[in-house]
């Protein structure tokens, strides 16, 4: 039977495959995006999660912010809000919306009405209130909110008008207008979120998302792919593609394959070592730009010996950085002096930085008590990141600097969703990981890395919780004035130099592999990567 | 009919050994037998009670059993750890496309393999019949993953021929309906058929190729061997003495001969050729079974596992046993008294 039908199949095809034009063909390949992706994201709703993975697919895709950055100077500029005002004792914050803005309109929701206050509203208290009836949805937990404190430090949302918002803080918070910038602080629609509501079904909401960006939801199976159309009533005015497909694909050499033959248009997370391939193929176009964000060797503070700032700094003084960087980032990473890399405004040119030293970290060493022969774990992340390419291989040379002070290492490693629950509940001496910054403000890096808040949202890798530090970074959020706001930096960064929690290691440059034909891609510095408005021409 | 009830017998014992052996793997795998028999991980205790109590795992091995073996008449083969999707479901995408790479290979194989074959048996002994049976030799001795990167470096990233992963491009959305890809672009609706039926055809050529090749060699060796064997018969001495002409020796008396001998053979082919799309899968990303159960091993993910494993050795035995079937109803002279094998 399967025979018959297979000669019958193959009939079929030769008669068709006769009639196929060129022109057709190239019309067809042209409509849509296939972008590969390194992993599955969570959910689709960039609140509830910070992994790279989530916010690439879901963010600039599917959403809309109040305020964006410009990709070009990182300034804020304005989104679905249109103008804003800050009120001069810098707690009351103003936003005019923009009008005749259309939510998707899919298979699961046809909205009856465009954006307005009530979506602000609800996507805002959606994370602040522990009350608020979508709080709990979908775990409850807002990671980037509760590690930087913003959601305890707003008052009130209040609607002005249908288009006009009101957002009270307790606390001046200069850093405010950038968080509101970020992939996280997406609107959603307050219409759909009721429509759920009554079907009792909340959960749907960041399964089968509703949003406002240049690209709507259709389908999606993990593990393999997510389908995206383009959202045809989209504000903004930019041709963006038909369709853009995320095709899931972890190994990163088999992504690289599949760009050269041109499977895939773009590629996330090109590897260090493939980077020359890329660079000497004449199809396929390599972007390049400093990265915000920081690889580095954090202590558990909370453990002994770790908790003894001399024997953090015997162990920073044993190993060389350089070479570090050679190995592991093949040169395309700059050293870390302190937690801020140079596109940030606050970078500190002349900061401290722990020199190459074995005598001195040897001496360190036994002046703390500890002996030749001790033990400690060192966890290697399981994943690659631009920050730290290759986790493994750094502890396997921190190792060996190690052994020669006498110090014994365990290298430690599981699977990234294991590593990540065991790191927040504090099981590691040391871990080699990093963190991508989801704005230029350097609070972005001082606060979820190193606060004491920061501790219980499982971003703070040191377990280390120091009042003056917490003091000073709130100090530097009460003023607007970028000068004051840098000195108060580098006394932060002198406070990181003396106590080491972590060890800066490196800032890793960033990149983004695609192909030729992709008209319109600009690599974000800040926060994920977009879509809107890249076509596609063969 | 004794021959239809001793295989089935010989069908049902081997299928029972099977789920036997899948039931002992829920306690062999390290881990919570609970976890490893449905794949949810409970809640809490009262939940896990619950559950421990609807899968009967508090009561004698026997017991457990025979609820897992109604379970798996019924369908429910648990979830997957890693996707939380029902294994059913999985297994209906995977396998589906598993059979349709390895029936292809077969189809090229049978295409190609039986008229040179034939060709070279006829032959034999001769300049041609040489070559034809030394490039098998080397087809045949090709390791099938080292072939398939070798059709990949050069066909998919020098070339840039055919593509390298997956079975149609994702541009492309194609409802799953059979499983079996053309047959879905055929049935599916609101798209380029022929534009669909080129991008699958480009998607299949080289995973095909790739597996056909092995096979097609062993095809060859197999049908020439046996033509010469046929050859030699003195009915064929015969057949000439009485004036028959070269034509109709060989439709009448070579080639039906020659190819009842090389239908168990291809049975045994069957195993070897369903392994090798499995390995085939994994190198071009082709979502079938081998490549599932290959990311269930690399994910821990034991129920996925269990009855994957089930699945890919019923439906080896399931094929074997049917072939060897159909060579005995076809060709009843052969050993009556010889009992069914695998």
């Amino acid at each position: 039977m399967t025979r018959i039908a297979t000669v019958l199949i193959c009939l079929a095809s030769i008669i068709t495959l006769g009639a196929c034009s060129k022109k057709n063909t190239d019309t067809f390949y042209q409509s849509g995006i296939l972008y590969c992706s390194e992993s599955a994201p969570v959910n689709f709703n960039p609140q509830l999660d910070t992994s790279a993975t989530t916010s690439d697919a879901t963010a600039h895709q599917l959403y809309d912010r109040l305020l964006d950055f410009d990709a070009e100077t990182g300034r804020i500029v304005p989104s679905l809000a249109s103008s804003w005002r800050v009120s001069d004792d810098g707690l009351t914050y103003t936003f005019q919306l923009r009008k005749d803005v259309a939510f998707h309109t899919t298979e699961y929701f046809t909205p009856n009405r465009t954006f307005n206050a009530d979506d602000v509203l609800f996507s805002i208290n959606r994370w602040r209130q522990p009350s608020h009836p979508f709080h709990d949805v979908s775990g409850g937990r807002y990671p980037y909110f509760e590690s930087l404190g913003i959601a305890d430090n707003v008052a009130a949302v209040n609607r002005v008008n249908g288009y006009r918002v009101e957002i009270q803080l307790k606390e001046r918070d200069s850093s405010f207008l950038a968080n509101l910038a970020t992939d996280f602080s997406v609107m959603l629609s307050k219409e759909y979120a009721d429509h759920l509501m009554a079907q009792g079904d909340p959960e749907r909401i960041d399964h089968y998302p509703i949003g406002t960006g240049p690209y709507k939801f259709e389908s999606y199976r993990k593990d393999h792919y997510i389908r995206y159309r383009a959202h045809d009533a989209y504000w903004q005015n930019a041709t963006s593609s038909q369709r853009l497909i995320f095709d899931i694909t972890p190994k990163s050499s088999l992504r690289l394959a599949k760009l050269m033959t041109g499977e895939c248009d773009a590629i996330a997370f090109p590897a260090q070592t493939e980077l020359d391939i890329i660079r000497n193929r004449p199809d396929l176009e390599l972007a390049e730009k400093p990265g915000l964000n920081v690889g580095f060797w954090a202590f558990n503070t909370q453990r002994p010996p770790f908790d003894n700032p001399d024997v953090r700094k015997a162990l920073a003084h044993a190993i060389d950085k350089n070479t570090l960087l050679e190995a592991v980032y093949f040169d395309s990473a700059s050293r870390a002096k302190s937690l801020l890399p140079v596109a940030s405004w606050a970078y500190q040119n002349d900061a401290e930085d722990t020199a190459y030293n074995p005598v001195l970290a040897e001496r360190l060493l036994r002046d703390a008590g500890i002996e030749p022969g001790f033990t400690m774990t060192i966890w290697a992340m399981p994943i690659e990141r631009s920050y730290n390419p290759n986790a493994a291989k750094m502890a396997e040379l921190i190792q060996r600097y190690l052994g020669d002070v006498g110090i014994n290492v365990n290298i430690v490693t599981y699977d990234w969703t294991t590593f990540r629950r065991h790191l927040r509940e504090g099981l590691h001496d040391s871990v080699l990981i990093g963190w991508s910054a989801d704005n230029g403000d350097p609070d972005n890096f001082y606060r979820p890395l190193l606060s004491c808040g920061a501790i219980p949202s499982g971003t703070n890798r040191a377990m280390w919780c120091n009042d003056r530090y917490d003091a000073l970074l709130n100090q530097a959020l009460e003023t607007e004035d970028l000068a004051k706001r840098k000195a108060i930096y580098v006394q932060v960064n002198a406070l990181l130099n003396r106590e080491l929690p972590i060890v800066p290691i490196a800032h890793a440059y960033r990149y983004q592999a695609y192909r030729k034909e992709l008209k319109g891609m600009q690599i974000n510095p800040y926060g994920s990567i977009r879509f809107g408005g890249v076509t596609k021409q063969l | 009919m004794r021959i239809l009830l001793r295989f089935s017998i010989l069908f049902i014992l081997t299928l029972l050994v099977l789920v036997v052996l899948s039931f002992a793997l829920i306690y062999l795998f390290p881990g919570d037998v609970l976890n490893n028999l449905t794949g949810i991980s409970a809640q809490s205790e009262a939940h896990r009670d619950m559950l421990v109590e609807k899968h009967r795992l508090d009561e004698a091995y026997f017991f457990q059993f025979t609820h897992y073996v109604s379970e798996l008449f019924s369908g429910n083969w648990g979830q997957s750890f890693v996707s939380g999707l029902p294994l059913k479901e999985e297994i209906g995408r995977a396998l589906p496309a598993t059979i349709e790479l390895a029936f292809y290979a077969m189809f090229i194989a049978v295409v190609i393999g039986i008229p040179v074959g034939c060709y070279a048996g006829l032959k034999s002994y001769t300049p041609v019949d040489y070559s034809i049976n030394s490039l098998s030799m080397v087809g045949y001795s090709f390791p099938v993953f080292w072939l398939a990167l070798l059709f990949i470096l050069m066909f998919s990233l020098e070339l840039n021929i055919a593509p390298l992963s997956g079975r149609i491009s994702l541009l492309f959305d194609i409802p799953h309906r059979t499983g079996f890809i053309l047959i879905d672009i055929l049935l599916a609706k609101d798209i380029d058929t022929s534009l669909a039926m080129r991008d699958a055809f480009r998607h299949l050529l080289l995973p095909t190729l790739a597996i056909s090749v092995i096979s097609t060699a062993s095809m060859i060796r197999m049908v020439r061997r046996s033509v010469i064997d046929v050859l030699n018969r003195p009915y064929i001495t015969a057949a000439r003495s009485r004036g028959l002409s070269r034509w109709q020796i060989f439709s009448r008396h070579i080639l039906r001969n020659a190819l009842l001998p090389v239908l168990p053979l291809m049975a045994i082919q069957i195993t070897t050729l369903i392994t090798n799309a499995m390995i085939v899968e994994t190198l071009f990303s082709w979502p079938g079974i081998g490549n599932w159960l290959i990311q269930a091993i690399y994910q821990r993910d034991f129920p996925a596992l269990r009855v994957g494993m089930l699945a890919v050795a019923s439906l080896v035995i399931t094929l074997t046993i049917t072939i060897d079937l159909f060579n005995r109803l076809i060709d009843p002279s052969r050993d009556k008294y010889e009992r069914g094998t695998i």
